[in-house]
C-alpha cells in the first residue's frame, strides 16, 4: 500500500519539478538566440522562434513538451540544432552512468573500510590521521583534486592518460577524482554510526556469548551501522549517475553533466527541461529503492 | 573459513569493477587518427548553412566546399568547386564554371543547380540561418530572406546549365570571391537534406562536397572525418583520418598537447593565460595577427554619454599599451583604429590615441571638471565561461582605475552571465560595455557595416544617416581607391568625430603544433587553415 502510494506521488512530483525547470529557465533574462552576432535581420529571430514554437504561450509549450516526453521525444536542442535532446541523452547518459557507477564503487570500496577503521580505532592516532584525511576528501573540491591527480599520476608518473575517454585506463583518474569526496563522506558517516553501534547491547551480548572474532563482530555491527550510509547512497548514486560538470569538463568526458550546466547557460530550453526531467525521475526512483532496501536491512523499519 | 568471506566480497567487487571498466573501453573506438586537432568548443552544427562559430566553421569546412576555397598560406580565395569564373565589367555579374570532376562523396555530380538550392536554402525563411546576411549582396536576396519577396526565381543566382552558375550582385563588392569560400555559401546535398530534415547530418552516408566525409560525430567526444576519395583535389589531401576534439578547458588542452595526445591546438581560448609568458617562449607555440578587435561600446541613448566630449574623454584616458603589455600578453597589438591594419585594400585611419590631458579638458568642457557632477556609471562585461582566463575582468579593473585616476570618475563593474550580457547589450541596458568583433571576411565592410543604423550588431543606439550613406556609397563604388577613401571617412566619423566605440587592441591568433612533426599550417589574417593541407613531416 505504502509502496503504491510512493509510486503514485512520483508522477506529480516529476511534473512539478519539470514545470519549475521549464518556467525558471524561461524567466531568466537572455534567450537561446542571443548571440554575439545578431542574425542578419530581426525577421530571422522571429523565424527561429516560430520554428521552435517559442512564439506559443507557455502552457501550450509545456503541454507540447509533455506530449513529446510521453512519446520519448524531448524535442530539438536549440543549441545543437542537428540533434534532439533524446539523442544527446542516449549518447551522454551511459557514459556518465558508467563513470558514476565506477565512482560509486570506488567510494563504497574505500569509504566503508575507512569508516570502520576509524570507528575501531576511535580516539587513537590512526583515527585522527584517517579522520583528517576524510575531512580533506570532503572539503577539497573536485576542481582541485582532479588537477592534482592529473599532475602527479598522469604527468609526473605517466601512469594514466591526462584526459579523454577511450580505454579502461582513461577511467581511473576521473573515477578517483569523482569518488574521493563521497568516500570521505561515507567514512565519516560510518565512523559515527559504527562507534554508536559498537556500544549497543547486541554487540555486548554477542561478545558475552563468546563471539570473539573481530571480523564476525564487525559483520554484525556493520549490518546496523551501515544504515545511514544506505540512506545516503540513494541521492549519492543519483548524483553520480547524472554526471559531474567539473570532472567531465576537466577530463573531457562525453557525459551528460556538462550538458546540464551548459544548457542553462545557453538557454537551451528543451535540453534543460529534458535533463531535469530525467534527473528527477532518477533521483526519485533511487530514493524509493533506498527506502525499500532499508526495510530489508533493518527489521525495525516498517513500510507504512 | 568464515574469515574468507570478506576478502572474497572485495575480490568480487574488484572483478565487477574491472569488468565495468572494460565495458567503458568499448565505447572508445578505433586507432589514433593521423591528425588530432583540439578544435575549441563543441560545434553547434556542422551544417554549413547554419554554422556561425569558428570551431563549427572549421569542422564544417572540411566536409563542404563552395565555389572558392581558402589558400592555406594566405587565406585568399582560390578556385574550389568552380575551376574559373568571369566577372562583368561593372563587377556585378559573376559567371562560375564548375569543375567536370566535382562530385559528391557518394558519387553523383555536383551541379550548378545544387548551388542554387544551397544558397536559396540559406535564404529561405524556414531555415532561419543566422548568417544569411552573407548572401545579402546578391540581388533580391535580402528581400527574399525577410519575406518581402516570395518568388525565388527573382533572387540573383541561376544555373545556366549543369556546370555554369550566374550570380548577380546589387553592389560591386570586391570581396565576393572571398565570401564564396565562406561556409554559408558552401554546397549541400539537396535530396539527402529533403529526405532527412534537421537530422540529415546523423544519417549515413552523407554526401559531402569537401575534402573529407564524416565518420562520426559524438557530442562532446569527437568529430572524426575521413579523406573523401572522390574530392576533386583528393590527390593533395595530406592525411586520411582526422579527429577534431571539442575541448573547453585550457589546462586539459595543454596537457593533451604536451603529452602528444593532440597534434594541434588552434583555438585561442584553449591557451591558459596564466602560462602565456612561458608558453610564448616555446618553439611549438605560434602567435599571429588576424582581423579581430577588442573594444568598448558607449551607450549613446543615455546621459551623460549623449555628449560626444564625454565619450572622447573616456576613450582618450585609456592607456591601451598598458592593457596589452600587462594583461593580454599574447602578442596583441594596440588598436589605433577599429578596422585592423592588414585588412585587404584598406589602410585604417588613426583614432583618438592616448592623451589624458586632452581627456580632462574635454570632460571639463562637457561640464564635469575633475569628474565633478558625473554620475556613477557601469562598465558591463560577461563572466568568464568555464573558469577560463578572466582577461575581461582584469581589463575592467584596469579601466576602472584609469578612468578614476585620470578623470575622477566612479565606475561600477557589472559582470553578467553570457546570455544576460548579450541581452543587456541588445536592449541598451548599459553605460559602457566590453565588446569584440572578429571579421567574417577580409574586407573593411565586415567591421564598418555593423554600425549602420539598423544593423543588429550596432548595439550602441547610434543612428547616423551620414554614416549609413558613406558605407552604402563605399559598397557601390567600383574603384578600390575611392572605396577605401569613403570607408576611411566613415571610420573617422565612427572613431574621432562621434566616438561611438573605443578600440583597445587587435586580437592575436595563437596555435600550438610542433614544426618538426607537422607542416602545412600557416598563420593568416582570416585565421583559416584548411585541414587537407596539414600533414605529418615524413
Amino acid at each position: 500500500m505504502y509502496f503504491l502510494k510512493r509510486i503514485l506521488t512520483l508522477l506529480p512530483l516529476t511534473l512539478l519539478i519539470t514545470l519549475l525547470a521549464f518556467v525558471l529557465v524561461r524567466v531568466s533574462p537572455g534567450g537561446p538566440f542571443d548571440k554575439e552576432r545578431a542574425p542578419a535581420s530581426p525577421e530571422i529571430e522571429k523565424q527561429l522562434r516560430a520554428k521552435y514554437h517559442l512564439d506559443e504561450s507557455w502552457p501550450r509549450q509545456y503541454l507540447r513538451f509533455l506530449g513529446g516526453a510521453v512519446r520519448g521525444d524531448l524535442g530539438p536542442s536549440l543549441k545543437y540544432r542537428n540533434h534532439n535532446v533524446t539523442d544527446i541523452l542516449l549518447q551522454g547518459l551511459p557514459v556518465s552512468a558508467l563513470l558514476g557507477t565506477l565512482a560509486f564503487g570506488f567510494a563504497m570500496g574505500l569509504g566503508i573500510p575507512w569508516g570502520v577503521f576509524m570507528a575501531v580505532r576511535r580516539g587513537e592516532g590512526g583515527d585522527h590521521t584517517a579522520g583528517f584525511l576524510a575531512l580533506l576528501a570532503v572539503c577539497v573540491p573536485g576542481f582541485v583534486i582532479g588537477p592534482l591527480l592529473v599532475m602527479v599520476l598522469a604527468i609526473k608518473l605517466d601512469w594514466f592518460p591526462v584526459a579523454l575517454w577511450a580505454s579502461p585506463w582513461h577511467a581511473v583518474l576521473p573515477t578517483m577524482a569523482l569518488g574521493l569526496f563521497y568516500a570521505g563522506k561515507i567514512s565519516r558517516l560510518l565512523r559515527e554510526s559504527m562507534s554508536g553501534v559498537l556500544h549497543l547491547e547486541f554487540v555486548t551480548a554477542a561478545r558475552a556469548r563468546g563471539v570473539g572474532n573481530p571480523a564476525l563482530l564487525m559483520k554484525h555491527a556493520l549490518r546496523v551501522a551501515i544504515l545511514p550510509v544506505v540512506s545516503y547512497s540513494g541521492p549519492m548514486l543519483a548524483d553520480l549517475l547524472t554526471g559531474s560538470f567539473v570532472i567531465e569538463n576537466l577530463f573531457q568526458i562525453p557525459g551528460i553533466g556538462v550538458f546540464l550546466v551548459n544548457s542553462l547557460q545557453n538557454r537551451d530550453y528543451p535540453m534543460t527541461a529534458g535533463l531535469v526531467m530525467v534527473f528527477a525521475v532518477l533521483l526519485l526512483t533511487l530514493n524509493l529503492l533506498v527506502d525499500l532496501l532499508y526495510v530489508k536491512l533493518d527489521r525495525r523499519v516498517k513500510l507504512e | 573459513m568464515k574469515d574468507d568471506h570478506k576478502p572474497m566480497r572485495w575480490l568480487r567487487f574488484i572483478l565487477h569493477t574491472s569488468a565495468l571498466i572494460l565495458l567503458a573501453a568499448c565505447s572508445g573506438s578505433g586507432p589514433r587518427a593521423d591528425l588530432v586537432i583540439l578544435n575549441g568548443a563543441e560545434p553547434e552544427s556542422l551544417d554549413p548553412g547554419i554554422v556561425t562559430g569558428q570551431p563549427d566553421i572549421r569542422a564544417s569546412g572540411a566536409l563542404f566546399e563552395g565555389l572558392t576555397r581558402y589558400d592555406a598560406k594566405t587565406g585568399e580565395p582560390i578556385p574550389g568547386l568552380a575551376e574559373r569564373w568571369d566577372i562583368s565589367e561593372n563587377r556585378k555579374t559573376y559567371t562560375f564554371h564548375l569543375r567536370s570532376n566535382a562530385v559528391w562523396s557518394t558519387g553523383e555530380p555536383i551541379t550548378a543547380r545544387d548551388f542554387v538550392y544551397s544558397w536559396l536554402r540559406v535564404l529561405a525563411p524556414e531555415l532561419a540561418a543566422e548568417y544569411s546576411g552573407q548572401l545579402f549582396f546578391i540581388k533580391n536576396a535580402e528581400e527574399f530572406n525577410t519575406g518581402k519577396l516570395t518568388n525565388a526565381a527573382l533572387v540573383g543566382v541561376h544555373a545556366l546549365d549543369d556546370r555554369t552558375l550566374r550570380v548577380e550582385l546589387h553592389s560591386p563588392i570586391p570581396f565576393f570571391l572571398s565570401l564564396c569560400a565562406f561556409s554559408t555559401l558552401a554546397v549541400v546535398p539537396q535530396s539527402h537534406i529533403e529526405k532527412h530534415g534537421d537530422r540529415w547530418l546523423s544519417v549515413q552516408p552523407i554526401p559531402c562536397s569537401g575534402a573529407y566525409e564524416l565518420v562520426e560525430w559524438r557530442l562532446n567526444d569527437r568529430i572524426r572525418v575521413r579523406k573523401n576519395p572522390r574530392y576533386w583535389d583528393a590527390a593533395n589531401t595530406r592525411n586520411s583520418v582526422v579527429d577534431l576534439l571539442p575541448v573547453s578547458s585550457p589546462n586539459t588542452a595543454l596537457n593533451l598537447f604536451l603529452k602528444g595526445e593532440a597534434d594541434i591546438v588552434w583555438d585561442k581560448t584553449l591557451v591558459p593565460v596564466e602560462l602565456l609568458d612561458a608558453l610564448r617562449q616555446r618553439p611549438d607555440f605560434h602567435s599571429f595577427d588576424y582581423i579581430g578587435t577588442y573594444f568598448i561600446r558607449f551607450n549613446l541613448t543615455k546621459e551623460p554619454f549623449k555628449d560626444v566630449r564625454v565619450r572622447q574623454a573616456l576613450a582618450l584616458a585609456v592607456d591601451k599599451r598598458r592593457l596589452v603589455e600587462r594583461i593580454t600578453r599574447g602578442g596583441e597589438r594596440v588598436a589605433e583604429s577599429f578596422t585592423p591594419p592588414g585588412t585587404a585594400g584598406y589602410a585604417p585611419p588613426a583614432g583618438l590615441g592616448y592623451d589624458p590631458a586632452r581627456a580632462r579638458r574635454l570632460l571639463a568642457e562637457a561640464g564635469y571638471p575633475g569628474g565633478k557632477g558625473f554620475r556613477r556609471f557601469d562598465y558591463l562585461m560577461n563572466s568568464a565561461a568555464g573558469g577560463g582566463a578572466k582577461i575581461d575582468e582584469k581589463i575592467g579593473v584596469e579601466l576602472q582605475a584609469m578612468w578614476k585616476q585620470e578623470l575622477g570618475l566612479d565606475v561600477e563593474l557589472r559582470t553578467q552571465e553570457w546570455k544576460v550580457y548579450l541581452a543587456s547589450q541588445r536592449q541598451l541596458d548599459y553605460d559602457t560595455c566590453r565588446s569584440s568583433w572578429i571579421g567574417d571576411y577580409n574586407d573593411a565592410n565586415t567591421f564598418l557595416d555593423m554600425f549602420m543604423s539598423n544593423n543588429g550588431n550596432n548595439r550602441t543606439g547610434w543612428k547616423s544617416e551620414r554614416y549609413d550613406e558613406l558605407v552604402r556609397r563605399a559598397n557601390q563604388q567600383p574603384d578600390p581607391r575611392e572605396r577605401e577613401r569613403i570607408f576611411q571617412s566613415a571610420e573617422m566619423l565612427l572613431l574621432r568625430e562621434e566616438t561611438v566605440v573605443a578600440p583597445i587592441y587587435f586580437y592575436a591568433g595563437f596555435f600550438a603544433f610542433d614544426t618538426n612533426r607537422i607542416e602545412g599550417i600557416w598563420p593568416n589574417i582570416i585565421d583559416q587553415h584548411p585541414i587537407n593541407a596539414i600533414g605529418r613531416k615524413k
